[in-house]
């Protein structure tokens, strides 16, 4: 089944103009409960209150407090947020290209594939035109009164639009220092790299899966149903303190199972 | 999955959240046989700027839950979670039921996969970690990160923490070991469920050529972090400045230095990263020296989730109720 747009916009940057609709690309599976009074098993709701008075602030009349960083707090009344906020926008705009990855993954964010909307021809030729040219966009936009960064880019041949995150969120490695310590045994590291090699396998997102969610799912399931819930037994696993002795045991654990796994294979 | 409402806070407890970084997760990478106790700290910060919701003097609000008719305020206890099963109904979940359903391995993250780290689209990265060190015992941690580095491998693991499974890659970068808990293949949708067309070929040549010739005008080679910043935290920062120098609308003034160093513990995420990285735990982290998984730290430094945790652990019963100055008593009592 089709999902749904959630938003439309229009690509734009010197005279390109190619509307499209937004698709999230998640989809969100978690159990969704809903908070219930124990006594009614009503559903409950949430109020602004004041801590020192317990009385309701309608959200209506609310106001915003401002925290610096160096401590000071002021108030922003709701008028002035509502100056502050973007404008609303239908633009999409691409203010940079740039070669494809050039904007590391530790900026992404969230992932939402772009659709055509209406204009079929405008959408194709910029899904090929980002393809010849293996570059990717650097887009901003105002979505519900929230201002957007997003890589403009492809995955699996459809134009995705993954939003960014702002400047100051994100930590790169190159501000830290690597731990340090006596040079690495050598004999360790061919070790370690030999039971990485062992354990070697492709990614097959297919192979994971939420066991949790699904163990929640089947306990609801029972009590449903008015059964009785069996807490599942628990295991403990023992460790060496020794890390080339722990190494070397690892790696003959390994080989047998491995061995078991290619015998599983022929079969 | 919903979360129960957090006990209620006062201020001092929910600056301090929010100025200390604590690690999403501590415990023991599994590499074989190997064991490397660190924690987790988040690769990203919060928004630049946060607003709190106030009154009209500026006194912070919180939200409270009210029951149906909205005229009474409930109680950590007297919320349960439903889940839905149409017309009103809903199955009751306790959460000491939940809990019995996470199992032991949430202390452990157990490597037994390896795989290429180009072979993971981004598009599965749902958030970033580094990695620090629990003991200045870093051997184990300078192995596994060259022996990662040098093999272009990504460790793949899942781990149960808060109500959530997680699915985990743990690389290795210039020698500092960082994870990204990925999302599961059900979660990111393929271009047919989204009903995408088929037909990506309509593409017009002399469209493309002319999107190719803009492109070309707006190509540049090299991104630059500077870009990412929002129009509205500028708009902001820059009221916030004019009224601090008119005096208008500061309902508190920026503490003095010597009290701003006592009383508001400022630890940045970065400085945090960087001491334990050098093997200086701080005191929350265990100064235990590669002991494995025990904390050495006194209750009261804990935060609520934690203790929560350490009552799970020696079974204390009744803690799910319990407040974090319930907890830290009952903790203690306990031994």
């Amino acid at each position: 089944m089709a999902a749904r747009a959630i938003w439309k916009g229009i690509i734009r940057f010197e005279d390109v103009a190619v509307p499209v609709k937004l698709y999230s690309a998640i989809e969100d599976r978690n159990i969704r409960f809903r908070l219930l009074h124990r006594k009614d098993r009503q559903p409950i709701s949430q109020q602004l209150v004041n801590p020192d008075t317990d009385s309701v602030v309608p959200y209506g009349e609310t106001q915003r407090v401002y925290r610096t960083d160096e401590g000071a707090e002021v108030l922003i009344t709701g008028a002035e947020l509502d100056d502050v906020k973007p404008a609303p926008s239908r633009d999409i705009e691409i203010s940079h290209f740039l070669p494809r990855e050039a904007i590391d993954h530790r900026w992404y964010d969230r992932p939402y594939y772009l659709g055509p909307d209406g204009d079929h021809d405008a959408y194709g030729s910029l899904a090929r035109a980002l393809a010849d040219s293996d570059q990717e966009g650097l887009a901003h936009w105002v979505m519900r009164n929230k201002e957007y960064f997003g890589a403009l880019r492809l995955y699996q041949g459809y134009p995705m639009l993954m939003s960014l995150r702002f400047r100051e969120q994100v930590i790169s490695v190159s501000e830290l220092q690597a731990p340090k310590g006596k040079p690495l045994d050598k004999r360790e590291l061919d070790m370690a790299r030999q039971l990485i090699g062992m354990l070697e396998a492709e990614f097959e997102p297919q192979d994971y899966q939420d066991e949790y969610r699904d163990r929640v799912m089947k306990m609801i399931e029972r009590k449903r149903k008015g059964g009785r819930v069996k807490p599942p037994p628990k295991r403990r696993k023992k460790s060496s303190d020794n890390i080339a002795d722990a190494l070397e045991a690892s790696l003959r654990g390994a080989g047998h199972g491995q061995k078991a796994a290619k015998a599983k294979k022929r079969q | 999955m919903a979360r129960k409402p957090p006990k209620q806070k006062n201020d001092s407890e929910r600056n301090q959240e929010a100025h200390q970084p604590r690690p999403f997760w501590s415990g023991i990478i599994a590499f074989g046989l190997v064991s490397l106790p660190v924690s987790l700290f988040p690769a990203n910060r919060g928004r630049p700027v946060t607003l709190s919701m106030s009154d009209d003097q500026g006194n912070r609000l919180r939200r409270r839950y009210f029951n149906g008719g909205r005229d009474h305020m409930l109680e950590r206890e007297d919320i349960v979670r439903g889940y839905p099963i149409g017309d009103d109904q809903f199955v009751l979940v306790e959460d000491e039921e939940l809990e019995s359903l996470a199992p032991e391995k949430s202390r452990e993250i157990d490597l037994r996969r390896f795989v290429p780290v180009d072979d993971i689209n981004p598009v599965f990265f749902e958030r970033g970690y580094y990695l620090a060190p629990d003991s200045d015992a870093t051997k184990a941690y300078r192995l596994l990160a060259k022996a990662l580095e040098e093999e272009q491998r990504a460790g793949i693991a899942t781990f149960v923490m808060r109500d959530r499974e997680y699915l985990i890659a743990i690389m290795s970068e210039k020698g500092i070991l960082r994870a990204e808990t990925l999302r599961f293949h059900d979660e990111v949708r393929s271009p047919q469920e989204v009903g995408l067309p088929d037909d990506l070929n309509a593409a017009d040549k002399q469209q493309v050529k002319r999107i190719r010739s803009a492109m070309k005008a707006r190509y540049t080679k090299t991104f630059d972090p500077d870009w990412l910043v929002e129009d509205q935290v500028q708009q902001l920062r820059a009221l916030v400045e004019r009224k601090l120098a008119q005096h208008r609308d500061v309902v508190a003034e920026e503490p003095e230095a010597e009290e701003a160093e006592t009383d508001d513990n400022v630890v940045d995420l970065m400085q945090v990263l960087k001491e334990r990285l050098q093997g200086q735990p701080n005191q929350r982290g265990s100064a235990n020296g590669g002991q494995v998984g025990r904390k050495t730290t006194g209750p009261d430094e804990l935060s609520r989730e934690e203790l929560y945790e350490q009552a799970r652990e020696k079974g204390i019963r009744g803690r799910s109720k319990m407040n974090k100055q319930d907890l830290v008593e009952a903790l203690k009592k306990a031994g």
